[in-house]
């Protein structure tokens, strides 16, 4: 009852949310440049709640998210422009292949332990960039022309649909191995707990909606490049989940939204973006080092519970 | 219960146990006491699945479990305490514990038996709704022996339960070793602590690099010239 009672409040809450941006838009109230960060921070939403499951949750460092976006761009471009196929088909297609790029990377080196994830998922990241960059049917270095078909309601779906799954995963059973390997990885294996299994599946499901965000950011623009995908965007998710507090989801969406919001504004001064970006992170580091919202999530103020970490069983 | 017979186990190119034979009977608390560095640990991983043996057999109850994963051999009643206190920190004694029931599904009794905890560890009862991570360090042990006994095990692995504790407190921890045995879980002890572990042992092993170097009943090994040079401070 009480698990089927907090989906409708969420659903509900979404389609409020839903439903006066919509009407800002309609009313034109909101212009083509509002809705446009409004995509902007979907998918950067997406970005950083797919990796908050598998640095957050899991306690899996991975430092390359921008290699699964970018395999998501490219699979989902190949599929609109070149195949002529339907766009809700090309985002699909995005987060697959991303998946299976995340199993391929995730099964030789979740295996050990240790931080050969970090390295790993850089490495794959620089590979990708490379190959997109040698490769003349998408473009090579000119990139890859793109039509717009991204619009904020296909955005919101997709975001929707990365919340419910990410949510749900994360307070079930698996949900609960995942932090425990996050908390202790050699005590949840003695508790039986599979724990390369899980850290692969986290890992896969994070890559998944990271591809799907990949086919919202290239038809979000016309053209898509390799060098959009360099390190410098994959740091960019990982401060999203770093700066709203590692474990926490809120944490990473408030963040999101919040930095995507500075850059947007500051867009035309890329040498400042930076400088007030570290600024922001070095104060945070300062006076809050475990992030905007620790571990703790915006629901954990509205109920009485000091319970953080785990909410075993209710799921959304 | 649990035959060992003549495993050898590798890390890379180490060789961390020589030919290794032990047993374990129902009931019984048995010790495996060595020095740092002889093996003690690793044994106890690899009974528990966590590493495999490159030849050799283990049986337990008669059946291999030789090469089987760790689910199953939890599943199968083996609980292993891993060495240092491993807790999880950020979540709370009760989610700790109900982490330790993770192969099971059997929700009412899994409640029973938190609360047989509880009754074994009223220090935990108390801190029920506390992060792990801010308890003591006794409470943590006893946070880590109680998760184990959610998995309601047969044959329950120690791996020095009384490393860093004060001396009441390893007395207590002892005290309530026994207390579980006598309920009947049976007992692999690990620990560096010779003095105690023979004092509440059955049987114990005594293993050098690698090697098992002497065994007998607790009482043999306490009156044994050698081991009390070696491991009972010469008394
Ligand atoms: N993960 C490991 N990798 C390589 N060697 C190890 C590892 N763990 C233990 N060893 C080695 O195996 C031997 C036995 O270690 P261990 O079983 O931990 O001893 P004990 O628990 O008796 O102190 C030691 O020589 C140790 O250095
Ligand atoms: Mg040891």
């Amino acid at each position: 009852m009480k698990m089927i009672n907090r989906f409708w409040k969420f659903m509900l809450l979404a389609i409020i949310i839903y439903t006066i941006i919509q009407l800002l838009i309609t009313t034109e109230v909101f212009n083509l440049f509002y809705t446009n960060t409004l995509i902007t921070i979907a998918i950067n939403i997406i970005l950083a709640v797919s990796l908050h499951l598998v640095i957050g949750i899991t306690g899996q460092f991975s430092i390359g998210h921008a290699g699964f976006l970018a395999v998501g761009a490219y699979i989902s471009a190949i599929v609109t422009m070149k195949l002529a196929l339907p766009f809700p088909l090309a985002l699909f297609a995005a987060g697959v292949i991303a998946a299976v790029a995340g199993l391929i990377v995730g099964i030789p080196t979740l295996r050990l332990r240790g931080d050969y994830l970090a390295i790993a998922t850089l490495g794959f990241a620089e590979i990708i960039r490379i190959i997109f960059l040698n490769i003349d049917y998408v473009g090579g270095a000119a990139g890859m022309v793109v039509s717009r078909t991204t619009n904020w309601t296909i955005s919101y779906i997709c975001l929707l649909i990365t919340l419910i799954v990410i949510i749900n995963f994360t307070n079930s059973r698996h949900g609960r191995a995942c932090v425990a390997i996050r908390e202790n990885e050699i005590a949840a294996d003695a508790m039986g707990i599979n724990t390369t299994y899980y850290k692969v599946v986290a890992f896969v499901i994070g890559s998944f909606f990271a591809g799907i965000a990949g086919g919202l950011y290239a038809h979000n623009f016309y053209i898509i490049q390799p060098a959009s995908f360099g390190f410098l965007k994959s740091f960019d998710i990982l401060i999203f989940v770093v700066l709203g507090g590692l474990g926490s989801l809120s944490g990473a969406v408030l963040s999101a939204i919040l930095l995507t919001i500075v850059s947007t504004f500051l867009q035309d001064y890329a040498e400042t973006r930076m400088i007030i970006y570290s600024l922001i992170l070095i104060l945070v580091m300062l006076y809050r080092p475990q992030g905007l919202m620790g571990t703790r999530e915006i629901t954990d103020f509205f109920t009485s519970r000091k319970k953080n970490a785990l909410k075993g069983g209710e799921n959304l | 219960m649990l035959k060992v017979d003549e495993i050898d186990v590798y890390y890379d190119n180490i060789h961390a146990l020589k030919g290794v034979s032990l047993e374990v009977l129902a009931g019984e608390i048995v010790t495996l006491i060595g020095a740092n560095g002889a093996g003690k640990s690793t044994l106890l991983k690899t009974l528990s699945g966590l590493l495999r043996p490159k030849t050799g057999r283990i049986d337990y109850f008669g059946q291999s479990i030789t090469n089987k994963p760790v689910q199953s051999i939890v599943q199968s009643g083996i609980s292993h305490v891993p060495e240092g206190r491993r807790v999880f920190a950020n979540m709370t004694v009760a989610e700790n514990l109900d982490l330790g029931a993770y192969i099971r599904k059997d929700k009412k009794a899994i409640e029973e038996d938190k609360q047989a905890v509880y009754a074994l560890f009223p220090r935990l009862l108390e801190r029920k709704k506390q992060l792990a991570g801010t308890l003591s360090g006794g409470e943590q042990q006893m946070l880590a022996i109680g998760r184990a006994l959610m998995a309601k095990p047969k044959l329950l692995l120690l791996d020095e339960p009384s490393m860093g504790l004060a001396p009441l407190l390893v007395k207590q921890i002892f005290q309530i070793i026994q207390e579980i045995n006598q309920n009947g879980t049976t007992i692999l002890l690990v620990e560096q602590n010779a003095n105690m572990a023979l004092s509440i042992a059955n049987r114990a092993y005594v293993i050098e690099t690698g090697n098992v170097v002497a065994s007998g009943t607790a009482k043999e090994l306490q009156s044994s010239e050698r081991i009390k040079q070696a491991y009972l401070g010469g008394m």
